[in-house]
């Protein structure tokens, strides 16, 4: 456990879904050029939270002021017997500005856990997992929970440059098949990453796929999974405010049968059915 | 323990804050104990089922928001099928809020929700009238006369107006919801804002304008919440950046029997409950015994005096 254990602001919250936790910072470094890694002891409530849920974060003052809305962020660590969670992300609006401003020693407020998080069957025997840039954070628990259930994971990580790749010593610590594919030599190319996928699942043949961070491939596994006849799901982001489903700001549009339906990245996602959603 | 109830006409509430209308659903109570509100407040019903608005739909500002969320509807029949008894599993009065383009359309709708189970029918009446050139109800005081009586004429519970801050003279408006048999306003709504994105000189929100809220509007809103409750017999409720006890206490002593907290729920899912337990704290810390005591009890400045030594006059 941590030295100092995180509280919470909100009273009774045993019996609460959702706490609002005031976690102590551990640590928030960079990882490479882009994005920090920020680690956080939490209390139990908080490590209850799954793969593919987020915590809604209210970030400290940045150079720019405090932002006045919380972030949502995916979990990307719970380590239950340590009392910590973990994120990855990628410093580039004025919310993760000003959470790469924190310190150790320092605390954050971290709503959650919330939304839906990724399904898992532990009938599956493999899972192909396919992240674009910081999609992968959001990615990495599910490889975590699926391989402690026996279940085989392989994973195309999609980057700009390779120093930008993460988390591919996670993956392999835990028997993850990894590749890397990036803009420098096209081997992201949508075409180039199919011919690859194909050749993966021939190999090692795979239940369900999972998707994060990327239109384009999003694209390209609804055609994958649908000639191959897979399930699959999508983690989406959006635009939020209030993340508990109450004020509609993060809609996104879902085909379902010949309609388009709006649904909220907060409450019904950030996990979506891959084939209904919409790049 | 403070006796926080107050009374809003016929109604009594066991304390004076409630959600806004917008900013809360039954899917709270996965954050609070939704039984210890003074009232709950649903999202608007309009009469026909709406998408809502293009995205973005929300804007973040300096101590605040813009929204421009459209109403998403699924329509009366689903409100009362699915979210009134979602909303009555729970103690505190339920105060359905709806809203509609013409006058004929909003008093069917309070009929509707009426006899579906609300305890209170809140009025929205700052979307546009498809009557009046798409101008907001709430910004004429014929206009809001007009659809007051019919609301009145509709529903023998309790009707709560809520009124738009967008209005030029906002207590004319709410004598004329009193006078055609509202039994209390809702001051105020957000207020008519805009962001631009100056990189791709497109505004910030999908629909260009939009709703502000937060801390930013509550000087504002709190002028006018004062000038209805001067002007009004019928409760005035506070509703406008609220996010602590002491900006809940600023309204009840400027006149409101009671506050709505909106945007202050976005930042903190337990802004309400902390509102209430701090309420409860100031009001011992000094004594008093009932909020009750403490409304309308905003005292006049005296006669601007100088600190001795200064005081020309006495040379």
């Amino acid at each position: 456990m941590s030295d100092e254990p995180a509280s919470t602001l909100l009273a009774g919250v045993a019996e609460h879904r959702v706490g609002e936790h005031l976690c102590k910072v551990l640590a928030n470094a960079a990882v490479n050029a882009d994005y920090r890694h920020l680690r956080l002891a939490a209390p139990p409530a908080a490590l209850t939270a799954r793969p593919g849920q987020f915590f809604h974060l209210l970030c400290p003052a940045g150079a720019s002021g405090t932002p006045f809305l919380r972030r949502p962020m995916s979990v990307y660590e719970v380590n239950a017997a340590a009392g910590e969670i973990a994120f990855l992300y990628k410093v580039h609006g004025e919310g993760t500005r000003a959470l790469a401003t924190l310190r150790p020693g320092d605390v954050l407020d971290a709503a959650g856990p919330l939304g839906r998080g990724f399904t898992i069957d532990p009938a599956w025997h493999r899972i192909l997992l396919v992240g674009r840039g910081v999609g992968l954070a959001t990615l990495a628990p599910l490889a975590v929970v699926a391989a402690a259930q026996g279940i085989g994971v392989t994973a195309l990580l999609s980057v700009r440059r390779p120093d930008l790749v993460m988390s591919v010593a996670l993956l392999e610590a835990i028997g993850a098949e990894v590749h890397v594919v990036h803009d420098a030599d096209g081997s992201s190319e949508v075409r180039a990453v199919e011919r690859r996928l194909e050749q993966m699942i021939a190999a090692a043949p795979v239940d369900a796929v999972f998707t994060c961070g990327s239109a384009r491939l999003l694209t390209l596994l609804q055609r994958f999974v649908a000639a191959h006849g897979l399930i699959g799901e999508v983690a989406l982001e959006q635009q939020m405010a209030c993340g508990l489903s109450m004020c509609f700001c993060c809609v996104r549009p879902f085909r379902v049968g010949d309609l388009v339906e709006h649904r909220r990245v907060c409450w019904e996602g950030p996990v979506f059915d891959l084939m209904e959603a919409m790049p | 323990m403070t006796d926080l109830s107050v009374t809003i006409g016929s109604l009594r509430l066991a304390n004076p804050v409630m959600p806004a209308s917008g900013t809360f659903s039954e899917a709270l109570a996965d954050a609070i104990d939704l039984d210890r509100l003074g009232a709950l407040v649903a999202k608007t019903v309009m009469p026909e089922i709406r998408q809502g608005n293009a995205l973005p739909r929300v804007a973040e500002t300096p101590m605040g928001m813009l929204n421009s969320i459209g109403i998403p509807c699924k329509g009366p029949e689903a409100f009362i099928r699915d979210a009134i008894p979602a909303f009555k599993r729970f103690h505190p009065p339920f105060v359905a809020s709806i809203s509609a383009g013409t006058v004929t359309a909003f008093a069917h709708l309070a009929r509707q929700v009426g006899e579906g189970g609300a305890d209170v029918v809140e009025a929205n009446i700052s979307c546009p009238n498809l009557e009046a050139d798409g101008h907001a109800f709430a910004v004429s005081a014929a206009a809001t006369a007009h659809v007051t009586k019919a609301l009145r004429a509709a529903t023998d519970g309790p009707l709560w107006v809520k009124l738009s801050p967008n209005a030029p003279n906002i207590a004319e408006v709410a004598l004329a919801a009193e006078a055609e048999g509202a039994d209390a306003v809702v001051v105020a709504n957000t207020i008519l804002g805009m962001a631009i994105d100056i990189d791709h000189r497109r505004a910030k929100l999908g629909a260009g304008m939009g709703g502000l809220s937060g801390p930013a509007i509550k000087p504002i809103v709190l002028r006018m919440a004062y000038q209805c409750a001067r002007a009004l017999r019928i409760p005035v409720i506070g509703c406008g950046g609220i996010a602590s006890a002491e900006d809940a206490l600023e309204f009840l002593i400027a006149g409101c029997r009671a506050v709505q907290v909106g945007t202050a729920t976005f930042r903190h899912p337990g802004a309400m409950i902390h509102i209430l337990d701090d309420l409860d704290t100031w009001c011992r810390a000094r004594g008093i015994e009932r909020i009750d005591d403490l409304i309308g009890t905003l005292e006049p400045f005296e006669a601007p005096r100088l600190p001795p030594g200064e005081d020309l006059a006495a040379e």
